[in-house]
């Protein structure tokens, strides 16, 4: 027994919810003439009030009464009692009909059974419109009225909303829409935000991604990857304070990826794909617009990169000849995860020759060796993107991941006397106590390797990071929710 | 949908903001010490490289002088100082010191 809710007056009896668009009703209509002479019968149509011809009907067409009762098959006939349904049958079913209103010999013409059609409730449409218009008032930030001269562009513009690009404006319709890309309230918090420190809401968070250009459908990826930003590890505050280039890298792992479209093959790096270029740029913008951080005020960074406006990429998973990164870093398989990466750019490896493993993982770890500067090391960790072409040696060659690893990292223990300031002529590098000593470029943990981009090039890429460890920033793994 | 750029019934067009909503709130400073007498300063090092030695500079023309400094360091200039840190210097000391910069 379910109560109707108190906003919709249905009466007690018999309840018919139709459509005139529906074979089904359109057969149980001289049933449903025999009920309504027999019994207490109230019909609602959702599409054409007239329907059913010769019956009084009520107009559904706004669907009040069907999202009460919970339609969804019409023809569904239910029972009321004290304002509560005490039965309920979808679809025509002579038997089902019968025993639900104790009445027999109906729709003897009529075949046994039929299954119904879709009620109009979950017409995408219409079941979209509605989580909107049920979201609307839920939204709690400050509404802006713009005046009647002002250009919306450049009102955000002037507001300091954007990161100089435009941003698509943030309406409570589209902030709505957006909110229904999740599960979680609309106040429920994610993280708390740098500079400033403010605790941040889904709902702003959801606004700023309207603002990026996301769908509803990035939003937990969104979530994710500003929950993973703000930890004491990753260190989003030194991240955005810094000189130097690095901001933030998300790399997304899991199904998720797949679903919302994301691009883990041909320019995976680069621009043209929606999810890609917005997932990125909306962390980016919930650390300007909610937690202040703005270039030329805690923002201090020397020169920047333009990973800086939006850095996002999915692994390409299916064709990687290894364990995914998330699954590395402890994420159950089947499960969707963000990984948080201070990155300062990308840089270039071409090997169009080597067709051994040996030979291919001397050529990455020979550009390894120039993160930051050839002279320094362990201070910065790196990102490792292995392509296709360049995944199919290793893979020939049967190397696991970590075996890969393990030869980069021999090849990158680097002999101090190369190593300290003033070797080589140049007045850069470690103190003179290191001459004697063996140095490894990385700490251990610090060489991060994926698997992503096109089929076709003998390139890979390298990620290099900023302050590493508990100094500066470790990568950060999160899941990614509803 | 409506638009974002289209006029709504009303005449007007609502954005929803992105910010923090926050105001900055202006707080007054401190009150300026007349004379360096019997103050304790505190030498804040943030821990980048060769703070110290500009710091240890500091101290010695300052105890030369004849005050009392006493040294700090965050635990990395990366991350703002811990709350901790923040109270044992505003408790301990009078004014305060910081080597910013390698």
């Amino acid at each position: 027994m379910t109560a109707v809710p108190s906003t919709v007056a249905v009466p007690d009896g018999f309840v018919a919810v139709v459509k005139r668009d529906c074979p089904t009703c359109t057969l149980v209509v001289p049933v449903l003439r025999d009920l309504a002479a027999r019994s207490t019968l109230h019909v609602y149509s959702q599409d054409d009030p007239t329907f059913p011809e010769g019956i009084a009907t009520a107009d559904d067409t706004a669907l009040g009464v069907s999202f009460a009762l919970e339609i969804d098959t019409v023809p569904t006939l239910l029972k009321l009692e004290g304002g509560s349904v005490t039965g309920r049958t979808e679809g025509w079913s002579r038997e089902r009909w019968e025993q639900l209103t104790g009445l027999g010999d109906l729709g003897a013409d009529l075949p046994d059974f039929r299954p119904g059609c879709g009620s109009r409730t979950h017409d995408p449409d219409i079941a979209d419109a509605r989580a909107v218009a049920a979201m609307t008032p839920r939204i709690r930030s400050r509404r802006l009225e713009l005046g009647d001269s002002e250009d919306e562009h450049e009102a955000m513009f002037a507001r300091g909303w954007t990161d100089g690009l435009p941003v698509v404006a943030p309406t409570l319709e589209r902030v709505a829409r957006m909110l229904t890309g999740t599960t979680r309230a609309p106040d429920d918090l994610v993280a708390t935000i740098p500079p400033d420190l403010v605790e941040c809401s889904v709902e702003k968070v959801a606004i700023n991604a309207v603002l990026a250009g996301c769908r509803p459908e990035y939003l937990p990826t969104v979530l994710a990857a500003v929950e993973a930003a703000c930890t004491d590890e990753f260190n989003a505050h030194g991240l955005l304070a810094t000189t130097y280039f690095s901001g933030p890298l998300v790399v997304v792992n899991g199904p998720v990826a797949r679903a919302i479209g994301m691009n883990s093959g041909g320019n995976a790096l680069g621009q043209g794909n929606r999810a890609n270029a917005t997932i990125g740029r909306a962390l980016q913008l919930v650390i300007r617009n909610v937690g202040g951080g703005r270039p030329g005020e805690v923002d201090r960074a020397t020169l920047g990169n333009p990973g800086k406006y939006t850095f996002c990429f999915a692994e390409d998973e299916a064709g990687s000849p290894w364990e995914s990164l998330a699954t590395e870093r402890g994420v159950p398989p089947g499960r969707s995860a963000v990984t948080l990466f201070a990155a300062d750019g990308v840089r270039g490896v071409v090997d169009q020759l080597s067709r051994d493993p040996d030979s291919l993982a001397r050529s990455f770890a020979a550009c390894l060796r120039t993160v930051a500067h050839p002279k320094l090391a362990m201070v910065w960790d790196a990102m490792l993107v292995v392509s296709p072409e360049h995944g199919r040696v290793f893979r020939d060659a049967g190397w696991s991941k970590t075996r890969l690893r393990e030869a980069l990292m021999a090849q990158l223990q680097l002999p101090g006397a190369e190593m300290v300031q003033g070797a080589g002529g140049i007045a850069e590098g470690l103190p003179a106590a290191f001459a004697g000593t063996t140095i490894p470029k990385f700490r251990d943990g610090g060489l991060l390797i994926v698997h992503a981009g096109g089929t076709a090039g003998l390139f890979s890429a390298i990620i290099g990071g900023w302050a590493s460890g508990a100094v500066g920033s470790e990568a950060v793994t999160t899941t990614v929710g509803t | 949908m409506t638009a974002a750029g289209a006029p709504r019934p009303d005449g007007g067009r609502v954005l929803v903001d992105p910010t923090s909503e926050r105001a900055a709130t202006t707080r007054e400073r401190a009150p300026r010490r007349s004379s360096f007498d019997g103050a304790t300063i505190a030498l804040l090092d943030i821990s980048k490289p060769r703070g110290k030695v500009f710091l240890d500079r500091v101290e010695e023309l300052l105890v030369a002088r004849g005050l009392r400094v006493e040294r700090f360091a965050k635990p990395t200039f990366t991350k703002p100082a811990p709350a901790d840190l923040r109270h044992e210097i505003a408790t301990k000391c009078d004014m305060v010191i910081e080597a910013l910069a390698d």
